[in-house]
């Protein structure tokens, strides 16, 4: 590790019509993020297992974003319902699994929202740097 | 548990990827310095070489432009790829062109990986080139292994329903509604109201030319309904709209007008003998009034009758008076399917009200108007018949003054600039001072915003009139004597404070999305942008396209905008939307469902999961109607056997590019 601030890696599943989008605009708008993100993105909010989640974690990710429209605005009706209640029952896994509730955020972002995008990813970094790396994290992992 | 199962699910992904022998060309794009000057591209493009199944790798300076495509097409075939990764901008934008370039050359579209290094990358990590040449790294290594599992995808062609949907009939959408009619396709010209005509026929003239609005807008509306491949549906709503691009099938509900459309011929006879008299709201901003049956306005289109049942008290008097005996209280609403193959979308706007929060006295004071209602006020036709008078007393008033930006331009309200509102008021201000020359006009303003064509001699002219600008926002309205208005303002030009007493206030009022266009964005699932005004596919090249194929939207719909500039995105709509009618077939997303039959157990469980209905359990089966299925990948979140997988985004393909976001020491 060099000198600089520890900066974890965090997974973030965007759906392709708002929240890709508003990572998107954020970039356009120029809005300076700190580089933890990686992003995967899928059609649909729906489309987000949390076997996806669940594995980002074992694979070694500091924190997991799920994201997606606005509710009412899914692209495929109601998508980001059923990403929800996924959400709610991944919620409390990962309480079981011992790690820290600030490590799974769920968050709608448009693809107008470029500066809201940007301020989640730096809110959630900050907020994980604080809590230092993923106890679930691989060994020898970065 | 499920540690356990991740595992044993990407060892098995593993050993597939190797039977597949992928051979992948990784072209990493400068985008001259938008990522050149931030991440170091040849530093990307070598790490990429020596990631497993990757047999070329290169830096292009632009990988879009003609040269960079020609070098794709050319690498596929010097070096055998069978998969193309090119790590540039956004796939929103981006990708049709790639998967047409990757098609040319030889490949699967579908064969194609798309890695965003600008926009999630050096566009957002400007100051730290290090942690963006890795980040940038990691991004190509994710999209490697998902280019390794990636699968050759067909879309299907359908066929297009030759005919076109209008949603909302002001000046954009009869505009778009005629060019597409004159393009030989039929067309449905839905609008709420019981006339066409949308907020340009309320106005009383336009800049920068003076001329007279109802009189432009009037014969424009009469060809609208006399031509015959628009069918006009007045005071009628879209309920419901299913389908995909040539395919729409929409449910419109006609309202019940009470008076039989066939029959009537406008003549007016009912609302003179009408004994109900109620405030217009509808066309002349509540200042006059109207009966509970009336015609909306003279002009109108249809030029027919209608019932307000909310205030008619069955008295009967109309139909008496009817000679046509048109008059029907017995109807009833009705629906109509319709088919059509595109959607234009032209719903315009609402004037922003200043009354729930009383902006500068609105709504407590008598005298203080919007530049809506003033525009009713100066109408030749309107309430007053044209002779400007002060609500308070009803007498002409002698210092009037102008607030710019109400609603606008303001962070308590909306932050966005309605653009027409500097050039309305001048226009207002020039008619005032013309009909009455020994009137005083005060415009206090913070810039005034005149582009275009005339429209900054427009604005000279009125200063050559004798149009007084106080550069300024005021501070305090307040009320006094004989309802006159006194506004505390500082010219920021002179450092001078004024306490200006004015017989008439007129607020500026800016434009604000409609309750009704926001029923229609959401019907439709067309993105809002954050002024709350229906989003475009890309602000510059796609300006009236959305993301949804074969939905397009025009004018204030899409954010404030003056009248050329409507019509000029109404006949936008029309010739984009027209190029689907014309080439009679459109293609679909090749990214749909699969089930793996000898792993389904017919459980059901992803039925119910489908918004679309395409799938169904025949005889303990389950069976996939291709043409319904969308791609979101719902269902087969909900499979428990993980026999239904989404095309492109399959479990073995995300799984892999997740634990490629990682690396261990020393990799």
């Amino acid at each position: 590790m060099t000198d600089k601030e520890w900066e974890p890696k965090i997974v973030a599943f965007c759906c392709n019509w708002c929240s890709y989008g508003g990572a998107d605009t954020a970039g356009m708008g120029r809005f300076q993020q700190p580089s933890s993100l990686r992003i995967i993105r899928v059609m649909c909010s729906g489309r987000i297992d949390p076997m996806h989640v669940l594995n980002a974690f074992l694979e070694g990710a500091d924190a997991v974003l799920v994201t997606g429209c606005h509710i009412g605005d899914c692209h495929y009706v109601n998508g980001n319902y059923k990403a929800e209640v996924r959400y709610r029952f991944l919620e409390e896994m990962v309480r079981e699994l011992g790690l820290e509730p600030e490590r799974l955020q769920l968050n709608w972002i448009s693809a107008s929202e470029g500066e809201k995008f940007a301020n989640f990813v730096r809110d959630v970094t900050a907020q994980i740097r604080q809590l230092g790396p993923s106890p679930l994290k691989p060994e020898g992992v970065n | 548990m499920a540690q356990k199962e991740s595992i044993t699910k990407t060892e098995e992904f593993t050993e597939y990827e190797e039977a597949s022998d992928p051979r992948i060309g990784v072209f990493v794009c400068e985008c001259g310095v938008n990522i050149g000057g931030v991440v170091n591209c040849r530093a990307v493009a070598d790490y990429a070489a020596t990631l497993p199944g990757v047999v070329h790798s290169t830096v292009n300076k632009y990988a879009c432009s003609d040269a960079g495509q020609s070098e794709i097409k050319q690498a596929i075939m010097e070096h055998d790829l069978n998969r193309v990764l090119v790590a540039s901008c956004t796939p929103k934008t981006h990708e049709p062109i790639f998967r047409a370039c990757v098609e040319e050359g030889g490949l699967n579209p579908y064969l194609f990986e798309f890695v965003n290094i600008r926009e999630h990358c050096s566009w957002i990590h400007m100051q730290d080139k290090e942690s963006a040449t890795k980040k940038a790294s990691d991004l190509v290594r994710m999209g490697v292994s998902r280019a390794r599992l990636l699968e050759p995808l067909q879309s299907t062609e359908v066929p297009v329903t030759n005919k076109a949907l209008v949603i909302g009939a002001g000046v954009a959408g009869m505009q778009a509604a005629l060019d597409i009619a004159d393009m030989g396709y039929k067309v449905y010209l839905v609008e709420k109201n019981p006339s066409i005509g949308g907020k340009m026929a309320q106005l009383d003239k336009t800049f920068p030319t003076n001329d007279c609005s109802i009189c432009i807008l009037g014969p424009k509306m009469v060809e609208v309904s006399r031509n015959r491949n628009i069918e006009l549906l007045t005071y009628s709503e879209v309920e419901e709209v299913d389908g995909y691009v040539g395919n729409f099938k929409v449910k419109v509900r006609h309202k019940p007008r009470f008076v039989d459309v066939t029959t009537c011929t406008g003549c007016g006879l009912c609302v003179q003998k009408c004994p109900i008299e109620v405030p217009d709201f509808e066309f002349n901003e509540g200042i006059g009034t109207r009966r509970a049956i009336y015609v909306p306005f003279p002009q109108a289109v249809p030029l027919r009758a209608v019932v307000d049942r909310a205030v008619c008290i069955d008295c009967g008097a109309c139909s008496k008076a009817c000679e046509s005996h048109s008059i029907n209280m017995e109807q009833e609403e009705t629906f109509s399917d319709i088919e059509v193959g595109v959607i234009v979308v032209t719903t315009g706007y609402d004037v922003y009200n200043p009354e729930p929060t009383h902006d500068f006295g609105y709504g407590l004071y008598d005298n203080v108007i919007t530049g809506m209602e003033l525009e009713r006020l100066l109408n030749a036709s309107g309430p007053t018949m044209g002779k400007l008078v002060r609500p308070s007393d009803v007498r002409p008033p002698k210092r009037i003054g102008f607030i710019q930006c109400v609603g606008s331009r303001d962070k308590k309200r909306n932050r966005y600039c309605s653009g027409f509102c500097c050039m309305y008021a001048l226009k207002d201000a020039q008619l005032i001072r013309e009909k009455y020359p020994d009137s005083e006009v005060y415009i206090m303003y913070m810039d005034i915003r005149a582009p275009f064509r005339n429209y900054e001699e427009f604005y000279d002219r009125a200063r050559d009139m004798g149009v007084k600008f106080i550069r300024g926002k005021p501070g305090r309205v307040t009320e006094g004597k004989d309802n006159n208005i006194t506004v505390r303002v500082e010219d920021t030009l002179t450092n001078n404070i004024y306490n200006l007493e004015l017989d008439l206030l007129v607020l500026s009022v800016g434009a604000v999305s409609s309750e009704s266009s926001e029923r229609i964005r959401q019907l439709l699932k067309v993105s809002r942008a954050a002024d709350g005004f229906m989003m475009e596919a890309h602000p510059k090249l796609k300006p009236v396209d959305t993301t949804l194929d074969g939905i397009f939207i025009g004018g204030v719909t899409q954010g404030p905008k003056d009248i050329p500039y409507s019509v000029s995105q109404g006949s936008a709509c029309a010739a984009r939307a027209t190029r689907y009618l014309a080439q009679g077939k459109a293609s679909t997303e090749g990214i749909t469902v699969d089930v793996d039959v000898d792993i389904c157990v017919g459980c059901g469980i992803c039925v119910p999961m489908c918004p679309f209905q395409a799938l169904s359990l025949v005889d303990g089966k389950l069976g996939i109607i291709k043409a319904l299925c969308k791609g979101c990948g719902t269902c087969a979140v909900a499979c428990p056997t993980g026999a239904l997988q989404q095309d492109h985004f399959k479990n073995n393909q995300i799984f892999a590019q997740v634990r490629s976001a990682f690396t261990f020491e020393g990799e």
